[in-house]
């Protein structure tokens, strides 16, 4: 009984192996990543190697904070069929010492509004975006202001 | 790196950009290649190394069956954008080590009208897990737009600054025969334009098309036999992007420019105040702006000022993209670098008509292919 409806539970997947989701209520969905324990450098997910310091196999896992800044953006009016379009493209400066891609939201695609956000404290947040063949909810991670 | 021995360009040849569906891509590079050959007043049977860069396939073999089967190696070189630099770089490299005395660069592409860059690549894979559009972009119109937007944060950089980065590149357009599209835009029609990825509308983007570009090199012995209308190629350099903290979400640009123009610089023993001629990468607006600086060819922070005030203009300090750059000569991409070189070539030779800069001495081509990939070739007369 249980199993069985454990088995027809629509599941939530993150779209990128980085992003980790909560596993009980009350717990936030959060980035993971790598540290160089030689020289500090920070990556999302994984890493054989360090590319910054070229030392081999010295990682230990790090969780990136909830916040950020936005290092720059494109406000994107032409894409591939399945995105809908505008939506704005950032880079956000991570504090642990590495950047993500990622789409800001809770702001209008207008340039002049953007703009002001540069350099700006972003938080992350997530949300579904998709769903993939098995139904499962497919969630990303965005960008907002920060609340002040 | 400094080479064994220096290295001179004898002959360069280009076909005109465009959409030539009724061609095959080796029709086109055939075409560059004898034109290329008639400039040099040599044959294929003086050619010892061909290095042939095409971003599709490896076509440099069909090349050589098309234009004279001589046995000599034939290197097949891709590297995004810098596919045709890059083969020029091998061409080069082939005569700078004293390995050949004569050596041929042929870049070509047939893309037609390609759409957006990158979507096939990016399209790939489970499409509920496709992060384009979700996770931001690494379509290439958004990734050279945030470059421009990073310098907007940096130095209040305007859309207008932008803007008129296309304004010169379409106006120098008018006079280069070569150019996809030969056409005249005021500010009002480039910022007006439909936007493509802000700050970069249809007019900043360069088209997609077919092309074909050669250079040839020799050593000093053999290009004094063969003319006398030689330039010196006096740097061939190519850097892939250091590491930086924010290389893991947007592709750089900037570090493995600056890069591969300190190494330019020394190698040819010229700096950027020498430059009288550039053509530098402007697949958009926003990346003619930052090279500016990566160059050395304006402090940080002063591109903006720099163009305003008519600096890389044609008759201006340095001449950026007098060819039109890729923003309306195109941008076949393996054509691309062989023909910034051939443009660079007639500078000086002086033989780039209502485009010419006055008394064009020293000049560099510059190509960023992302992946990312860095090429400046330097040249004095």
């Amino acid at each position: 009984m249980t199993s069985e409806s454990e088995t027809n539970e629509k599941k939530q997947k993150p779209i990128v192996p980085y992003l980790r989701l909560p596993e009980s209520a009350g717990e936030k969905a959060y980035l993971w990543g790598s540290k160089c324990r030689a020289c500090g450098a920070a990556y999302v997910g994984k890493r054989m190697a360090c590319a910054k310091c070229f030392a081999v196999g010295d990682f230990e896992e790090i969780r990136f904070g909830e916040y950020g800044t936005l290092r720059t953006f494109s406000i994107v009016y032409q894409s591939i069929p399945t995105v809908e379009v505008p939506f704005i493209a950032a880079v956000i400066d991570l504090p642990e010492g590495t950047a993500v891609r990622a789409n800001l939201g809770g702001i209008e695609p207008d340039p002049d509004k953007v703009v002001t956000l540069l350099g700006k404290k972003l938080q992350m947040y997530t949300v579904a975006v998709r769903q993939d063949k098995e139904g499962n909810d497919v969630i990303a991670y965005r960008y907002r202001p920060a609340q002040a | 790196m400094k080479p064994a021995r220096d290295v001179y360009v004898i002959g360069v040849g280009m076909v005109k950009y465009g959409r030539y569906p009724e061609k095959t891509v080796i029709d086109i590079a055939s075409e560059a290649v004898i034109t290329a050959l008639k400039d040099a007043g040599i044959t294929m049977k003086d050619i010892q190394m061909v290095a042939s860069g095409n971003l599709s396939a490896p076509v440099g073999q069909q090349i050589m069956r098309s234009v004279g089967q001589t046995g000599v190696p034939v290197v097949n070189v891709a590297n995004a954008c810098a596919t045709g630099s890059t083969a020029c770089r091998e061409a080069y490299m082939s005569v700078a080590s004293g390995a050949f005395d004569v050596a041929m660069a042929v870049g070509s592409e047939q893309m037609g009208k390609a759409g957006l860059l990158g979507a096939g690549r990016i399209m790939a894979g489970d499409p509920a897990y496709i992060p384009e559009g979700v996770l931001g972009s690494q379509m290439m119109p958004p990734v050279f737009s945030e470059w421009g937007v990073d310098h907007m944060r940096k130095y209040g950089t305007t859309f207008e600054d932008f803007a008129r980065v296309a304004y010169k590149n379409h106006k120098n357009s008018v006079h280069n025969p070569y150019a996809q599209y030969q056409q005249e835009f005021s500010m009002e029609e480039i910022m007006n334009a439909r936007m493509v990825s802000w700050p970069n509308t249809l007019y900043m983007c360069c088209p997609t098309g077919d092309g074909a570009g050669v250079v040839i090199y020799a050593s000093a012995e053999k290009a004094r036999r063969f003319g006398s209308k030689t330039v010196k190629a006096a740097a061939s350099i190519l850097t892939s992007d250091p590491w930086t903290a924010s290389g893991e979400a947007i592709l750089d640009i900037n570090e493995c420019t600056r890069l591969a123009a300190k190494e330019a610089y020394e190698t040819a023993g010229v700096g950027p105040e020498d430059m009288d001629v550039v053509e530098l990468h402007d697949c958009f607006a926003t990346a003619e702006m930052v090279h500016y600086e990566n160059l050395g060819l304006a402090p940080d922070g002063e591109g903006p000022r720099y163009l305003k005030e008519g600096k890389f203009d044609i008759g201006g300090k340095t001449a950026v993209n007098a060819s039109g750059g890729l923003l309306s000569r195109g941008h076949p991409l393996g054509a691309t670098g062989c023909c910034g070189i051939a443009e660079i070539v007639w500078q000086l030779r002086g033989e780039s008509g209502g485009r010419q800069q006055p008394n064009a001495k020293a000049g560099l081509a510059h190509v960023i292919g992302l992946t990312s990939a860095c090429t400046i070739n330097v040249f004095v007369k």
